[in-house]
């Protein structure tokens, strides 16, 4: 039966089932808003709570374990992190991925932006670049880094973090970051563009004056995917790094050997650089968007 | 204009295939090669044909039950992250009635994909564990006697973690699909006489649809092809088909190791298309 045959009498539906409707018009909560309050509220607590435990307990004192009861308050396990041998090498790790991060973000908001002005039209051919991203994306990442591994091996060249990494990550970024960008173009109206070449305006001109601008805060998400997607990359990374650890190649080492809190110690700090990054980027569309809105007037 | 765009498509494409084809296709293809080559026993490889890894991998009773395994973990987790998913999104969607709110609560759900997936692990281990959070809490509250073993370390907390790290993967394209379905379908729907649960089976589910498949190929391709996840969470108790290829490159078994990688890759890529027959993901990206 289709809703159609229930509509016996048209334009008699009670006031009560409007009330509880699916997108309730009047001030009325249907029941089942409270209810998936409820599993929205579980599943928030659920993502960050697990996470939030491990920055409490990672300022633990000596006498620390890893778990709770918290024993005693102090950066203990922070100064450890970064002067214990045992540990690694944190402080190199960590330099490292920022600076892999850093070329991977260029290098993939630059590509993700021209391949999205590429995909605006079809093009002979694109079904194939399209399909490869998502081969790209949907690869196992351990099978590419072994495949990177081996051809570099066959080439005879040593694989390098800031070489045969930065192409593995990008395999991982650039499809995510290309993906963005056709969410990002598929809201902006050719027509400025147009306007812009009938003002005379030179390809690169439009691009730089027009697109650019209009897209920023889209170009700026393609930039916090690109960094902290290869920030955090692992798999990709584990054969193809070369000799020297990146910094999640570093914790996964340190979960296998290392059982006191210095490990969530080096979680806390890595997070906080993902956040200080997060904020930085969304911080940045905001002001982008604000600015716009004080700029146009409203219509 | 139409045909210079033609010419500049495959410009602006250009450094984009200037990545896939040496990280992507011609890595894929080295596996590929090397599965068909010997190996000499010390980590070099021969060069001459065999199907012998391939045998191997066939005939080992082991294969069988790593497949098993993986899959049995896919299944989970894509039923536990849809369902999550879908609920979220929806509540997000119909439910939040300022925008901007629910823009604000999206975000609130996506900050901790942008951080360490392995960070966000570990962080289940002070909460599942033996002298654990929730252990301690159910002894005090007197609902069991022991510590429950079955929590940290166990196939549970694998799906535990997966479930953790990718539901984001079903909210985003489940919201965007949700967020694009024409209010007025849903009032028409009503004014028709539909109930709440109708209008969810017959308006909201086919179309959203497209987001669920998105969500779908991001949540299986990541399970079948993950192997550090069910390693660390399950305390070596379970393994995984990319965990068993990864221990053949710690011995250097390169061409053992490549077979396993190329059956992956093939597994991987028929699940995919089978998802993919089922919605047109160009076009639901594009709109």
């Amino acid at each position: 039966m289709t809703p159609a045959d229930r509509a016996v009498r048209p334009g008699a539906v009670p006031k009560a089932v409007v009330a509880h409707a699916i997108a309730p018009r009047s001030s009325g909560r249907p029941w089942t808003f409270y209810v998936l309050l409820t599993v929205f509220v579980l599943y928030v607590l659920a993502l960050y709570g697990p996470m939030i435990c491990i920055y409490i307990l990672s300022f633990q004192d000596v006498r620390g374990g890893l778990v709770f009861p918290m024993k005693g308050l102090s950066l203990h396990w922070f100064v450890d992190l970064f002067t214990q041998v045992r540990t690694g090498d944190v402080k190199g790790a960590f330099d490292r991925s920022v600076k892999l991060a850093v070329i991977v973000t260029a290098i993939t908001v630059v590509v993700s932006f021209l391949a999205g002005l590429a995909f605006r039209r079809r093009f002979r051919g694109d079904g194939i670049v399209f399909y490869l991203m998502i081969g790209s994306l949907v690869a196992p990442g351990l099978v590419l880094s072994i495949g990177v591994g081996l051809l570099m091996n066959f080439i005879g060249i040593e694989g390098r973090w800031y070489t045969s990494a930065v192409g593995a990550q990008l395999s991982w970024t650039l499809p995510f970051g290309v993906l963005v960008m056709f969410a990002v173009m598929s809201r902006f109206d050719r027509a400025w563009e147009e306007a812009a070449y009938d003002l005379g305006a030179t390809r690169w001109q439009a691009i730089r004056l027009v697109v650019i601008p209009i897209l920023a805060p889209g170009i700026v998400a393609v930039a916090l995917f690109g960094f902290t997607l290869s920030y955090d990359e692992f798999a990709r990374t584990l054969q193809t790094a070369g000799s020297l650890n990146t910094l999640p190649l570093e914790i996964w080492s340190m979960t296998l050997n290392v059982t006191s809190p210095s490990l969530y110690a080096l979680g806390t700090v890595t997070t906080i650089i993902s956040f200080v990054i997060i904020a930085a980027c969304l911080g940045t569309i905001g002001l982008i968007q604000k600015r716009r809105a004080s700029r146009v007037p409203a219509y | 204009m139409a045909a210079r765009e033609g010419a500049f498509g495959w410009l602006y494409i250009s450094p984009l295939m200037l990545v896939l084809v040496p990280f992507f296709v011609a890595p894929i293809l080295v596996v590929l090669a090397a599965s068909f080559l010997q190996s000499d026993g010390f980590g070099g490889i021969i060069p001459s044909f065999t199907l012998g890894s391939y045998v191997d991998i066939f005939t080992s009773g082991l294969t069988l039950n790593l497949y098993v395994e993986t899959i049995k973990f896919t299944v989970l987790t894509w039923f536990f992250s849809l369902t999550i998913g879908f609920w979220v999104a929806y509540f997000l969607v119909f439910h939040v009635r300022s925008p901007l709110l629910a823009i604000g609560l999206f975000l609130l759900c996506t900050v901790p994909f942008w951080t360490s997936n392995i960070i966000r692990m570990i962080s289940w281990i002070p909460l599942l564990g033996k002298e654990g959070l929730i252990n301690m809490a159910l002894i005090r509250v007197g609902v069991v006697r022991e510590p429950l073993e079955f929590l940290l370390f166990s196939s549970f907390s694998v799906v535990v973690a997966y479930v953790h790290q990718l539901t984001i993967f079903m909210i985003v394209p489940i919201f965007n699909s949700m967020a694009r379905i024409d209010k007025r379908a849903v009032e028409a729907a009503l004014d028709a006489g539909a109930s709440r649960f109708d209008i969810i089976r017959l308006v909201v589910l086919p179309l959203s649809k497209n987001g669920i498949a998105l969500g779908s190929i991001f949540v299986v391709s990541i399970v079948m092809g993950d192997f550090f996840v069910v390693k660390v969470m399950s305390g070596g108790g379970s393994a995984s088909v990319v965990g068993a290829f990864y221990e053949d490159i710690g011995v250097l078994q390169y061409p053992s190791a490549a077979a396993s990688a190329v059956v992956l890759t093939i597994v991987v890529t028929l699940l995919v298309t089978v998802i993919l027959r089922s919605v047109d993901v160009r076009k639901e990206l594009a709109r």
